[in-house]
């Protein structure tokens, strides 16, 4: 059964025709041609397909794309403006805060969301915000520094 | 949508070249497509095979044109059949080619992978890329540089010792009106010039690149999304498929019926021998199309699970064979006053990269084309070439940016079902596996029995080591330390061999090494308990090599280790381990919950000496990643499974390390920089089951014989 659902997607209107059962994850890769977000695990277990959903960070992969009707999706390609990255962006890789990057989008995604709501979290809440995203290659301790330091820049440039 | 290939039945899709088959085309009243497809191989297949035997003869090139090539504006590109899974070669390669030929290292630009362009590899694993491919790079680059100075001397008319360059300029030091760069020399064309003798490579002293630390150089499209990986790689008229797996190892399938897509036009059904796909323009219909099909299987042969394993693997295998002897073992034992013989087991472990195996195989020009997900490009290009029955020429095997591998992406499966999928139907199609597949195809790290015996004499110094590795692979069995009389053998290898496991195994990140550093670093520390010794100071005793003795008193001196015999209750462990060339010494620190057996890691200090180290940021990255990976097999990591079936088949229960295990994490790389650079990618790993085995002791009193250290075992093992 096809459905007509428009949404926001990275600033820009889009409409879609499409089962709205189909999650998210797999519409945004195929019909909306995007890459960042990313497959895992398919079951809500490793956080590589997170998207912004208004800001808050949902899990693509088992999220049905209808939930999306009406309100405004970020991907990791949306989240840089006019060519400036954003402050995630700029200090992952001023903390080579990544090494393969399969998990990097869902990563950033996370953080953005977990700060909206912390935007001056202690080191032990950034690791307890960002436990349910996997990373294999072990670049954790990188990645809890990028976050903090991006939390600082934020707060300190007004930032969102 | 319609995705039924066009001229389907009619022609090979890959034009009159390719073998003759028999392809069955049974187009159902209702529309759906079945295919079935018997292959007649016979010939072509065992051609294809001496051909695979031939690419893993090939030698490395000679020419250094197969290994970089300079564009008419002065950008360099450099070629390289290594890929980049995380371990940091995009940021290093280009360091080493920057330095030997005097060019900026944002000039050069890096080709990895590709087998049109790229020259032959035989795998980017065993930390090889640095100590193995890097001196072939490095001596390229300083042949071109040498060559172009020939070149504008005798342009110039001028002895090539008066010319010096700088960023890819070379000018005269008499004249300096006379400069002219790389490009302007070479006009973007191979060089077809060499050295009549070998390169001189700079002298360490001279480096102005290479030992600097970098940052990574794919990081910037790696944070915007922009980063490409075998799954977001698109071609038109692609199709997703999705395979049917059976419920479990040995099982064989007796017959689908797949009647129930009957009514979908969409769909493409293929069915060959070995393998049943269902296609879709779309992957999550494929999917849920999948799941449709009506299978049956026999029941799996196999009668092991993972507790009866060890009992199955200390018994069958191969004969055992001699790695190393020295001494006399039988005089060995007779001086031995006290004697410590312990049986250490590992569980299967899962490589669980975050990219699942993936490929995309598309059908161009009477080629087959296929992005992969591998660390294996060339013997990628061997699979798929055997598979169809293809000479390897007519194969090309293109490398995106692999989410991770740790030598789970040596073998290619996926890129084989691709290609055949795409010959099959005549249209692209991407095979990216379910995480539950991921787990089912793995090869994993194997399950392993090793069976230590040792002596101490009488002044407290190890008379005698009989050591057997079963299954786990020799590399890193060998004794780091000075032991009169010594024994160690090996039955079977990391990667089989097979008929032993119920499933597949193979090289997880330091193959053998894990097992063997966890067997023969608790073996000691049960050792220095029996000799009343603090673990470090027992070590030092018998060790001599002073690469080994330089880390092992680096770690203690940085951490300000005060002396203790095991069991102290501190929560202290200690261990050393030597792989592909690099020695590195862990201490951690731990905290072991009494009532739950749950194990904190409160700080994790490693030390590594790696020779000269190309890029000390990197180097660091991986140590971090050796660390927090070896908390997983170390704590948490094993597949559980019954009579060939998997009950670990997701992240729901195969529980990898999260930023809550982080520990406070030290990494220190100690100066060599005179000797050869060593692998980096691998060494710091391999010590982290002792190191957190000693440290549960020294906190609790309780051995741990068994990885993973699971709260349960740990709960089961404390001393009433």
């Amino acid at each position: 059964m096809m459905t007509t659902i428009a949404f926001r997607l990275n600033d820009r209107p889009v409409q879609i025709q499409v089962a709205p059962d189909r999650n998210l994850l797999w519409v945004l890769r195929t019909e909306l041609g995007l890459t960042g977000p990313k497959y895992g695990c398919g079951i809500d277990q490793c956080g590589v397909c997170t998207v912004l959903l208004d800001g808050r960070a949902v899990r693509s992969c088992i999220t049905p794309v209808q939930a999306a009707a009406g309100r405004a999706v970020v991907t990791i390609e949306g989240l840089a403006r006019d060519g400036a990255l954003h402050p995630l962006q700029k200090a992952f890789i001023a903390h080579d805060a990544l090494q393969c990057g399969f998990c990097t989008p869902g990563m950033i995604l996370t953080a953005y969301s977990f700060l909206r709501v912390k935007p001056n979290p202690t080191r032990e809440e950034v690791i307890a915000g960002m436990d349910r995203n996997l990373c294999r290659c072990g670049a954790h301790v990188r990645i809890v520094e990028a976050i903090l330091t991006a939390a600082a820049e934020m707060r300190a440039t007004g930032h969102a | 949508m319609n995705p039924h290939a066009p001229g389907i039945g009619s022609k090979s899709p890959g034009g009159p070249a390719v073998p003759s088959r028999r392809a069955f085309l049974r187009n159902c009243a209702s529309g759906l497509v079945v295919w079935f497809i018997l292959p007649d191989l016979g010939a072509q297949q065992s051609e294809a095979a001496s051909a695979v035997a031939a690419g893993a003869r090939a030698k490395a090139s000679t020419d250094f044109n197969a290994y970089l090539r300079i564009a008419e504006d002065g950008r360099v590109t450099c070629f390289t059949g290594k890929i980049e899974m995380g371990q940091g070669p995009v940021t290093s390669l280009p360091q080493m080619l920057a330095e030997e030929l005097d060019v900026s290292v944002d000039a050069v630009d890096i080709v990895m992978g590709d087998t049109d362009l790229c020259p032959f590899d035989q795998g980017t694993w065993g930390s090889l890329t640095t100590r193995q491919f890097g001196p072939q790079l490095r001596a390229a680059a300083a042949e071109a540089r040498a060559v172009l100075l020939e070149m504008a001397a005798e342009r110039w008319q001028v002895p090539v010792t008066q010319l010096v360059v700088h960023d890819g300029v070379i000018q005269d030091t008499k004249d300096s009106t006379r400069r002219i760069t790389y490009g302007e020399l070479t006009k973007g064309k191979a060089i077809d010039r060499h050295l009549a003798a070998p390169p001189v490579l700079k002298k360490p002293s001279e480096f102005k690149v290479m030992g600097q630390p970098r940052f990574r150089r794919d990081a910037r499209e790696k944070v915007m999304g922009a980063a490409k990986y075998s799954g977001d790689i698109r071609v038109p008229g692609m199709l997703y498929a999705s395979i049917l797996r059976p419920p479990a190892h040995g099982a064989k399938l007796l017959r689908v019926d797949a009647s129930a897509l009957a009514a979908d036009k969409d769909f493409v059904f293929v069915q060959e021998p070995g393998l049943v796909a269902v296609l879709h323009e779309l992957p999550d219909m494929a999917e849920e199309a999948l799941g449709r099909l009506k299978a049956e299987f026999e029941p799996s042969p196999f009668r092991t699970d993972d507790r009866t394993i060890y009992e199955h693997l200390a018994r069958v295998g191969p004969e055992a064979r001699l790695v190393k002897q020295t001494g006399n073992l039988e005089a060995g034992r007779s001086l031995s006053m006290t004697t410590v013989a312990t049986t250490y087991f590992n569980a299967y472990v899962a490589h669980a990269a975050m990219e699942t195996h993936t490929a995309l195989a598309e059908i161009v020009d009477d080629r087959m084309v296929v992005w992969a997900s591998t660390q294996n490009p060339f013997g990628a290009r061997a699979e798929v070439a055997a598979a169809l029955g293809w000479p390897v020429s007519r194969v090309r095997v293109i490398t995106p940016y692999v989410g991770g591998g740790f030598g789970g992406k040596s073998f290619n499966l996926e890129a084989v079902e691709a290609a055949r999928l795409a010959k099959a139907t005549g249209r692209p199609v991407q095979v990216r596996w379910t995480r539950e597949e991921e787990f089912f195809n793995d090869t994993f790290r194997p399950a392993a029995v090793v069976n230590v015996g040792a002596g101490l004499d009488a002044g407290g110094r190890i008379a005698f080591w009989d050591y057997e590795v079963r299954f786990a692979g020799d590399r890193g069995s060998e004794l780091i330390y000075d032991v009169p009389a010594s024994r160690i053998r090996a039955v079977g290898n990391f990667n089989g061999p097979p008929g032993f496991h119920p499933f597949g195994v193979g090289a997880w990140r330091a193959p053998g090494c894990n097992t063997n550093a966890f067997a023969r670093e608790s073996q000691i520390d049960q050792l220095a308990k029996a000799a009343k010794a603090d673990p470090i100071e027992f070590r030092l005793r018998q060790l001599t090599d002073p690469r080994a003795r330089r880390v092992l008193e680096a770690v203690a001196k940085e951490w300000g280790w005060q002396p203790a015999v095991p069991g102290s209750g501190r929560g202290l462990g200690v261990a050393i381990g030597f792989d592909s060339g690099t020695y590195v010494a862990t201490i951690g620190e731990i905290a072991v919950d009494k009532a739950t057996g749950h194990v904190t890691v409160k700080r994790v200090m490693c030390v590594q000496e790696m020779g000269l180290v190309i890029n000390p940021q990197g180097a660091k990255l991986q140590m971090e990643s050796c660390i927090m990976m070896g908390l997983g097999y170390a704590l948490t990591e094993r597949i559980r499974f019954k009579d060939g079936a998997l009950r670990d088949t997701n992240f729901d229960s195969y529980a990898i390390p999260r930023f809550s295990w982080l520990p406070q994490m030290e990494t220190i790389i100690l100066d060599a920089h005179d000797s050869p650079p060593q692998g980096g990618g691998e060494p710091a790993i391999i010590v982290m089951g002792a190191v957190l085995a000693n440290a549960i002791h020294d906190a609790t009193g309780a051995r741990l014989l068994e990885l993973p250290m699971t709260p349960e075992r740990i709960k089961t093992a404390l001393p009433a």
